[in-house]
């Protein structure tokens, strides 16, 4: 026997639940909707069960019981499919976000550009075969001058010129400590220890009796280079230059060589850049004449390797030749990367750093 | 130094190139004229030039004329002054060289009944010409006897002097100064004379400092009737102890310092004659010219130099002209640049050297030369061939991963000065005792070596929060120095300091947590990052009671730690002490390490080696706990390490969470959340078997005072 109040009433129950579980999209709302259809306390089928179930006459409760278990399959399977089918299109909606808002950034600390330089530059030639040397900053006149072939009187050997560690008057000429003027004393260094060939890359901190102002530092960088062998020529000085330049600035860089002094070496040389800011045609930074001065460099003087000769006897001019080199990275950064002030790189400015990262 | 190119073409009128051409190809043989200006219609331009030390005998239009010459292959024409027929003289002008050491030539021509007067008002053909040119290149004009020598300068680069003859007593003599003598020099400064000063004298005093600077009484006024011209020779270094001595510098002492042209002199004299007579007056006596045959030896005579052209191609490598560097290319650069060829077999020569060029002496002089002039830009562009091995610095691998490690934390790396104040140094050396000053320093805040990157790692944090960059993180690596003026020890150190928040780089969408101040815990984190890049067997913090005199002077005394690995003291870390802070008026906490990496660098970095992952699960404990305040988290940490060590190896982590002492009752100690974490490699841990550990963990931590918060 069918009653149809029954019927109804349980049809209107399915369609709550169905449409409870329309809507159910995190998890939260599934955890509510099983409480409150299936809690043990306050579910809705165990206030049916209490309500109705019990109290039904023992001949309704056979099919009483049949639409209560019918009605607990379906809020069960309504609750399964629930929690397998993730949210709801709605829920999603409600998570939108501002895209447009900014990423949340790292913080990512800055290589300073002079390391940077200068460790592009040791790249450049490591990947030529040159090894990394490196010396003392305080150094004796011996090799800062006196074995790089500067004359007793040089001007650069004045303290005007050059810092000097104090109390050495009483000290013989070659043994009197200074701040080294350039990294060119590593290059005696390396070949005091060791016989050729050699190609070895000096990077360091330099020092001369410099006022400060927007170009020079009394503290400045070099990268220095010296290859030595049995079949070193100019023209292998040359081209080496040529492809570090072009390593460093780009491939459409040209460089070009001109006469220049250097007492440790000969023949010596200046090399240009084709301006890296122009292309060569000519603007205000390279003062309209398209080149850009940037390093020097030359053949090693026999006199350097004479001094050489005095600990490593293979160090013979007749038998080997090299080139050196040396350029400064201050320069080289300021140009790389538009600084105008020298002084920024030693300032310990955040704002100038940061820019690096 | 300026050059006129009218000049240059009045002695070489057959130049095929235009002024810009023309400069360029010099710039390119390494005479470099760094500007060039146009003078005006029919004037030519005027060359700005940058002559290197080496080349003094190109700082003068006759040594310019003389490269382009040697560039385009012309003849250039000795100079010549022509002058009058000399009167006789009763007696040949005394001159006496006595310092033979320091004057390798003295020449003196007697000029009489001269007229003092501007050159512009004489019609004669040099001093015309001379007037042109000092228009041309603005050179003041003073008398015709000072221009006179001035023309000689300009022209050929040979100083020259004319003395008021009627002043001088006797004849000339060339030596030393006598202790005690004074001289008044043109410049109107009295001057006590060292007996290592090269002058020229007469008979009974002193007239000029040589080759530096004329002297005052002697000088030529337009009273001048009679005088006395004066081109000599000097010794570079003699002139330029005498010019450094008395603080001068002058055009005499330039040229003479870098090398004069012994030869010169005469034709020198010829010029300054010609010009001052071309005004009135006559000669008297022929030149008087005194030389010193040992210096002649070293200048105008010295002995032939021996190229090979094969050592030429052996130094200069691969022309891109195929015929490259032939034996006529050599023959015809040096003799134009005035050498002397014999040859030697076909391909080697014996080469006289030219008087001007006291710079070549030596084979590869020649060859520089040879290169120059021919042109460096007409080398190939080749690469030598590799041999040998490459090595790394020691260092490298320790000094990048330290960088790695401070980049990828945030922080910015910096470089500071060298230098540092006395007092800052003293503040912060390791070593107090062994700080070294600098001889000749630029200011008293940079007089001496730093034995500390702190002072500079200050400098620079000041200097950002005085410009109100509040958050700050920087590190410096560099090099610091100890020892004394005799040896001087040079180390490598690391420098991190910190300052306000960790900047907040994102949005804060909704309420949140504000940006987190940088404090003691944030460097000593990093700190202990940096260590663990290296393989040790020990690391501790440590701090020494206040008055114990360990703790260095600039640090908080209850905020420093020293830093110990494998027993050796590696480094300090910790507030700035507060006094200093206030004495550099730094508001905000600071917060510095130094590390010593000449003591971690002989360690091995660390290598990662991984362990057995467990498969089954980790459980985490937390405990609450109550610590007394005596009591430090070194000894929780320590008792929980001996633990996990003996008798519960599941124990594989344990943390201190947080922190919180009591304000109201501190004698009751404060609390600390311990997180725990238990996993075995071989099953899933059971409720029993963690309860028995938790047990073993308060065991442990009851050790040393600590209890379950109840």
């Amino acid at each position: 026997m069918m009653n149809p109040d029954l019927d109804q009433s349980f049809a209107q129950l399915e369609a709550e639940a169905r449409q409870g579980a329309a809507s159910l999209g995190s998890p939260e709302a599934v955890e509510n909707f099983r409480l409150d259809w299936l809690g043990r306390k306050q579910g809705r089928l165990k206030q049916l069960s209490d309500q109705w179930l019990k109290a039904a006459p023992a001949e309704a409760k056979r099919e009483l019981g049949q639409r209560f278990n019918a009605l607990k399959t379906l809020v069960e399977s309504l609750l399964d499919e629930a929690s397998s089918a993730g949210p709801s299109d709605a829920v999603l909606a409600a998570q939108a976000l501002d895209i447009t808002l900014p990423g949340t950034r790292r913080l990512q600390g800055a290589e300073h550009p002079i390391t940077r330089t200068m460790n592009e530059l040791i790249g450049i030639f490591a990947a030529l075969g040159y090894s990394v040397g490196v010396g003392p900053e305080v150094e004796t006149d011996y090799y800062n001058f006196e074995c790089m072939n500067f004359p007793p009187g040089h001007p650069a050997r004045d303290t005007q010129d050059t810092l000097v560690i104090a109390n050495q008057e009483r000290r013989s000429l070659r043994d009197r400590l200074l701040l080294r003027t350039h990294t060119s004393p590593v290059q005696m260094r390396t070949m005091e220890q060791f016989a050729p060939p050699v190609r070895i890359v000096i990077p360091g901190k330099v020092h001369r009796n410099d006022a400060a102002d927007a170009t020079h530092s009394p503290v400045f960088h070099q990268v220095e280079g010296l290859c030595v062998d049995s079949n070193i020529t100019f023209s292998d000085l040359k081209g080496t230059l040529d492809h570090a330049m072009k390593a460093l600035f780009g491939s459409s860089v040209k460089t070009r060589f001109f006469p220049s002094f250097f007492p440790f070496t000969e023949p010596s040389a200046d090399v240009q850049i084709s301006c890296i800011f122009c292309a060569g045609k000519g603007c205000r930074k390279c003062k309209h004449s398209g080149w850009i001065e940037l390093l020097g460099c030359g053949m090693v003087d026999p006199a350097v390797f004479a001094f050489a000769a005095e600990k490593q006897p293979a160090y013979d001019p007749r038998k080997i030749s090299g080139f050196a080199f040396g350029m400064g990275v201050e320069r080289i950064a300021m140009m790389k990367y538009g600084v105008s002030d020298i002084g920024q790189f030693y300032s310990g400015d955040m704002r100038f750093l940061e820019q690096f990262s | 130094m300026n050059i006129l190119t009218t000049w240059l073409r009045a002695l070489l009128p057959a130049i095929p190139a235009d002024d810009h051409q023309l400069a360029e190809a010099l710039t390119l043989r390494g005479i470099a004229v760094e500007g060039i200006h146009s003078l005006g219609e029919g004037n030519g331009h005027l060359y700005e030039m940058d002559i290197t030390t080496n080349r003094v005998d190109a700082m003068n239009h006759f040594g310019v004329a003389r490269e382009v010459a040697a560039i385009y292959g012309l003849n250039l024409p000795p100079g010549a002054a022509p002058l009058p027929e000399a009167q006789p003289a009763a007696l040949p002008f005394s001159i006496r060289i006595e310092a033979e050491d320091a004057c390798g030539r003295f020449t003196a021509r007697v000029l009489r009944g001269i007229t003092v007067q501007p050159i512009a008002n004489s019609t004669g053909p040099i001093s015309r010409l001379a007037t042109r040119f000092f228009t041309l290149l603005e050179q003041k004009q003073i008398s015709n006897a000072v221009d006179a020598s001035n023309f000689a300068w300009l022209a050929m680069g040979q100083p020259t002097h004319a003395f008021d003859l009627d002043k001088i007593q006797g004849g000339i003599v060339v030596r030393r100064a006598v202790k005690g003598e004074t001289l008044k020099t043109l410049d109107g400064v009295e001057r006590v004379l060292d007996p290592e000063d090269l002058i020229v004298a007469d008979h009974a005093k002193p007239l000029a400092l040589a080759g530096v600077m004329g002297g005052w009484d002697t000088m030529i006024t337009p009273e001048t009737r009679n005088v006395l011209v004066e081109a000599a020779w000097f010794d570079p270094v003699a002139v330029r102890r005498t010019a450094r001595r008395h603080g001068l510098h002058t055009d005499a002492s330039h040229r003479f310092e870098r090398g004069a042209d012994i030869s010169a002199a005469p034709l020198a004299s010829d010029i300054v004659s010609a010009i001052i007579l071309e005004s009135g007056g006559h000669i008297e006596g022929e030149l008087v010219d005194v030389t010193v045959a040992a210096i002649l030896e070293k200048t105008a005579h010295r002995s032939a130099v021996a190229l090979a052209l094969n050592e030429v191609h052996r130094l200069l490598g691969t022309t891109l002209d195929p015929e490259g560097i032939s034996a006529s290319t050599v023959e015809t650069v040096l003799k134009a640049l005035g050498c002397g060829l014999v040859s030697e077999g076909s391909e080697s020569w014996q080469v006289t050297l030219p008087s001007w060029r006291l710079d070549l002496a030596r084979e590869i002089d020649l060859i520089e030369e040879v290169a120059r002039v021919y042109g460096y830009n007409r080398f190939a562009n080749t690469l030598p061939a590799f041999s040998g091995a490459i090595r790394e610095l020691p260092n490298a691998a320790a000094d990048s991963a330290i960088r790695r490690t401070l980049l990828a934390a945030g922080w910015n790396e910096a470089i500071s000065s060298t230098f540092t104040s006395a007092t800052d140094a003293t503040l912060t050396a390791p070593q107090p005792g062994l700080v070294v000053p600098l001889g000749n320093p630029l200011s008293e805040e940079a007089g001496v070596m730093r034995p500390s990157l702190v002072p500079g790692m200050l400098n620079m944090i000041a200097a950002n929060l005085h410009r109100d960059t509040s958050d700050v993180r920087l590190f410096e690596l560099g090099t610091v120095f100890s020892g004394s003026t005799e040896k001087v020890d040079e180390r490598p150190a690391l420098a991190i300091g910190l300052s306000g928040n960790l900047p907040q780089t994102g949005v804060q969408i909704g309420l949140g947590a504000p940006s987190k101040r940088l404090d003691f815990y944030d460097l000593k984190g990093l700190v202990e990052q940096l260590l663990s890049r290296f393989k040790t067997k020990s690391v501790y913090f440590d701090n020494f009671a206040v008055g114990s005199g360990i703790t260095p002077e600039w640090l908080h005394p209850y905020r420093a730690a020293r830093v110990v690995v494998e027993g050796t003291t590696v480094g300090w870390l910790g507030q700035l002490h507060p006094r200093q802070a206030t004495s550099r008026k730094l508001k905000d906490p600071v917060l510095v390490a130094e590390l010593y990496l000449d003591r971690l660098y002989p360690l091995p970095l660390h290598k990662p080696a991984v362990r057995e992952l467990s498969r089954f699960q980790p459980v985490r404990r937390d405990f609450s706990l109550l610590v007394p305040t005596k009591t430090a988290w070194a000894e929780i940490d320590a008792s929980l390490a001996t633990l996990a060590r003996t008798a519960l190896p599941d124990l594989t982590h344990w943390q201190v969470r947080e922190v919180l002492g009591s304000q109201s009752a501190p004698e009751q100690g404060y609390s600390l959340l311990l997180s725990t974490t238990f996993q075995a490699p071989d099953r899933t841990l059971r409720d029993e078997e963690l309860q028995a550990y938790a047990q073993h963990v308060l065991a442990a931590v009851s050790n040393v005072g600590a209890r379950l918060r109840t």
